[in-house]
């Protein structure tokens, strides 16, 4: 597993972080600025949205159709997105054009045109996407649970509120960006077919004109429990379902990691065999680590018909408790095994390993090769994770059900 | 890169893309069966028996086949659709073998009744999933509308009913049917030992019999009609058309292609400008869906209930404006880039290599390397995209609308 990994800080703090993968021939990026939602303003949910496709809507020479056309032009494949934390641009495309897709990023952040014309268009989007998830329950459910959990600055969804996007102004968006695009506390993560001497040089062309620090971000994410059940007229209860577990940053992530990874990854994993195999009471069934900060959390979902809901969340709960009484050798032995193979196969994809260093670097401000992640799984034993798990058994709970009926749940009813 | 092919004594296929270079493989079995090739009784039973296929074999239980896809590392699934069912593993190339024998197992299972009765919960849980989210009724009811008589009417996951109904006999007599090694394909791509895979493969399907299997095949009787439904929960009108367009054997798929990703690509396209970018609708796309002897092109438009008469009424403007708006050579050119250059960089990832090879090999029987492939996007006419685009003004449609109301 070798890698060539390369990393530079701009004199404004922009930090450029490279991965040359040449047996590939695109290139892929990732730019994740410190502008996620919980900058925003209250009442204004919504305008790190709204803030970022009005970037987008026109930028450097390109009016708001001429971007579009550029970057298919260039047959760029492209996501934005906000999260709690950043505003986050990605790019794939083929490594000849890096150079011009770049352009069109950089343009977007450095020199945005914020058409004033573009916003009530921009707004009804967002409004439409917003109450568009109401006909999509389990989204909905982690939509809900988010807000219950983190409370009002960080349970923010990108989407918004309905008041929220009403209440924004062009003034806002425009403020938002000046405040929070900055490139003190931003990284650009380069993944695939390029030069990096190169690529220093064209990113020190694009960006070394951006200046600022951002504004100081509120104070630490703490996580609330909880429970609330939403009335709908569906077949299915959805349920969604946190607990407390270590950060990403924590000494002990990757034995936090294994657990959920016991309980979750593949189809031998403890849910899915507990739920769904030997029970057949759900579709789909799943947990997952989460990290806002120095907060860690383990979300679950399941989705089953009303009558077997109770069931089926007490079944979901017994078995992740039920990790206290022991991890087979098999089970370790599993987990290792795709942590592995899954190493190994992010070796093809561009897109994949940028995001991963991007990520890697806003929350531990350095990008682990893949050998020191290998040696973490490997160091993983049975014993440790039950000590771990014993450490810090699953409490804090907050549960958030939609549909007929609501369930019973003694450990997520707030004190 | 190479291609190879053999046939095996039983009639089984083994192709390959092979690319010594690639970190990783994938294999995949590609069976010929799908909901059309199912009677009404036995709706859904091409699905249910894919999802029975992970329940255990002779050699194994359900436990140990799941436990050995995790064994080996390996991102596995599978899927069903209404045409092929497609069972497929990634691994690390020293794990072919064992890929290949637990894979190649797998095509035999026990299909045990209480396996059976447990996973029936599974599926009927799926159908209800599905029933909860309005835009999959509209367009399981627009299948049916638009295929009518058509075997292609079968909903991939049956109904509620006939999925209770289902016994694993029936299951069994028609895996006997389908899964005949004259009726799968299997299929590997990435860094592939091919001699040991045909070698391997040779040993453990020597005992499966060849079948006389057929499907009906034929055009559709297509009947313009306009259908409303209502989910009362829902929030958004969800609109779906069907029209007549090209089949997966038909040359002129590439030219509908390149006209539907100019009329209704999910950004940059003319839709998009309209509606979607405006902030007049949620979503609204057009797409092209291909079947072995027939195809269709679906317009799909999700809006507020009350926007909906207002918006289709624009979406039929911009259908019907090609001797206004003829299709322009820049438009042109930025659908073929984005098509090809979205094919190049997928095709990065041996897995996803899997399905286009897979693909054209089971239903068109050519091979194909990516900038072959991306070649007939290329070759594309203006005056091939402007006849195509001619065409849709006097179409024969089913439109199906689904909202609160």
């Amino acid at each position: 597993m070798q890698q060539s990994f390369y990393q530079h800080r701009l004199a404004n703090g922009l930090v450029v972080l490279g991965e040359r993968m040449p047996w590939l021939e695109s290139v892929a990026f990732t730019l994740m600025i410190p502008g996620g939602t919980c900058r925003e303003t209250t009442p204004r949910a919504g305008l790190a949205g709204l803030s970022l496709e009005l970037s987008q809507r026109g930028a450097g020479p390109w009016g708001s159709r001429e971007i579009v056309e550029q970057l298919d032009f260039l047959g760029v494949e492209r996501s934005s997105t906000v999260s709690t934390f950043h505003t986050t641009v990605s790019m794939a495309a083929m490594a000849r054009v890096l150079e011009p897709t770049l352009e069109v990023a950089a343009a977007m952040i450095l020199e945005p045109h914020f058409p004033d014309e573009e916003l009530e268009e921009a707004r009804q989007s967002a409004l439409l996407e917003l109450s568009s998830i109401e006909d999509d329950p389990a989204q909905k459910c982690f939509k809900e649970l988010k807000q219950l959990r983190f409370g009002e600055v960080f349970g923010r969804s990108s989407l918004g509120t309905e008041l929220g996007l009403q209440a924004i102004s062009h003034q806002d968006c425009v403020d938002f960006h000046a405040r929070n695009c900055r490139p003190q506390g931003s990284v650009l993560a380069l993944a695939g077919n390029f030069d990096w001497d190169q690529f220093v040089k064209l990113a020190e062309k694009l960006f070394g004109g951006w200046s600022g620090h951002a504004a100081a971000e509120p104070s630490p994410v703490l996580s609330h429990r909880g429970s609330t059940h939403l009335q709908h007229d569906s077949q299915q209860t959805h349920i969604a379902l946190a607990y407390d577990s270590v950060p990403y940053n924590h000494p002990e992530y990757y034995r936090g990691r294994g657990i959920v990874g016991v309980l979750s990854d593949g189809m031998s994993s403890r849910l899915f065999t507990e739920v769904r195999e030997k029970r057949g009471l759900v579709y789909a069934v799943s947990a997952s680590s989460h990290s806002l900060k120095n907060c860690g959390s383990v979300l679950c979902y399941a989705g089953t018909t009303s009558a077997r809901a109770q069931e089926t969340l007490n079944v979901t709960v017994e078995t992740i408790r039920d990790i206290r009484n022991g991890i087979d050798p098999d089970e370790l032995s599993r987990l290792k095994s795709r942590v592995r193979t899954s190493l190994v196969m992010e070796q093809e994809s561009s897109t994949s390993r940028s995001s991963q260093m991007a990520y890697d670097w806003v929350y531990l401000g350095r990008v682990p090769p893949r050998q020191e992640v290998l040696s973490e799984i490997e160091a993983l034993t049975c014993e440790n994770l039950v000590e771990h798990f014993l450490k810090y058994p699953p409490q804090g709970w907050t549960l958030v059900t939609i549909g007929p009926e609501p369930l019973e749940f003694a450990d997520a009813i707030s004190n | 890169m190479q291609f190879r092919t053999e046939v095996l004594d039983n009639g089984l296929e083994v192709v390959a893309e092979i690319n010594p270079d690639a970190f990783s493989m994938s294999i995949g079995y590609f069976v010929k069966t799908g909901s059309r090739d199912e009677t009404h009784d036995i709706a859904g039973v091409s699905h249910f028996l894919e999802h029975m296929m992970f329940k255990g074999t002779a050699r194994r239980t359900s436990v140990d086949v799941n436990r050995e896809l995790d064994d080996l590392g390996s991102q596995s699934n599978a899927y069903t659709s209404e045409e092929q069912t497609v069972y497929y593993m990634s691994v690390l190339p020293e794990n072919q073998c064992a890929a290949l024998d637990l894979l190649t197992d797998m095509m035999r299972p026990s299909l045990r009744d209480e396996d059976f009765q447990t996973e029936k919960q599974v599926i009927l849980e799926e159908i209800a999933m599905y029933d909860d989210q309005p835009p999959y009724g509209a367009m399981e009811r627009a299948m049916e509308a638009y295929f009518g008589s058509h075997p292609l009417a079968t909903r991939v996951l049956g109904t509620r009913d006939t999925v209770t109904a289902l016994t694993s006999e029936a299951m069994r007599t028609y895996h006997e049917a389908r899964y005949a090694p004259n009726n799968l394909c299997l299929v590997a791509t990435g860094a592939v030992d091919f001699d040991a895979l045909v070698m391997e493969t040779a040993i453990r399907t020597k005992a499966w019999k060849s079948s006389n299997i057929s499907r009906e095949l034929g055009p559709p009787k297509v009947q313009s009609q306009t259908i409303g439904m209502v989910h009362p929960p829902a929030t958004q009108q969800y609109t779906l058309e069907f029209s007549p367009g090209p089949g997966y054997l038909d040359p002129d798929r590439y030219v509908t292609r390149v006209l539907g990703s100019i009329l209704g690509d999910d950004t940059g396209s003319r839709l998009f400008w309209d509606l979607v970018d405006t902030g007049l609708a949620d979503t609204a796309v057009a797409y092209t869906q291909e079947f072995q002897d027939c195809g269709v092109f679906g317009i799909y438009l999700a809006c507020a209930p009350d926007q909906q008469t207002e918006n289709w009424a624009r979406i039929e403007a911009i259908l019907g404006s090609v001797l206004e708006s003829p299709v322009t050579e820049r438009e042109l050119d930025l659908a073929k880039n984005k098509i090809c250059a979205g094919m190049i960089l997928a095709s990065e990832r041996p897995s996803n290599r899997l399905f286009s090879v897979g693909n054209a090999w089971t239903i068109r029987r050519k091979y194909e390397g990516v900038r072959d492939a991306a070649e007939h996007y290329r070759q594309v006419s203006l005056d091939q995209v402007q006849q195509a685009f001619l065409k849709l003004k006097d179409r024969q449609r089913v439109l199906i609308s689904v909202g609160p109301e």
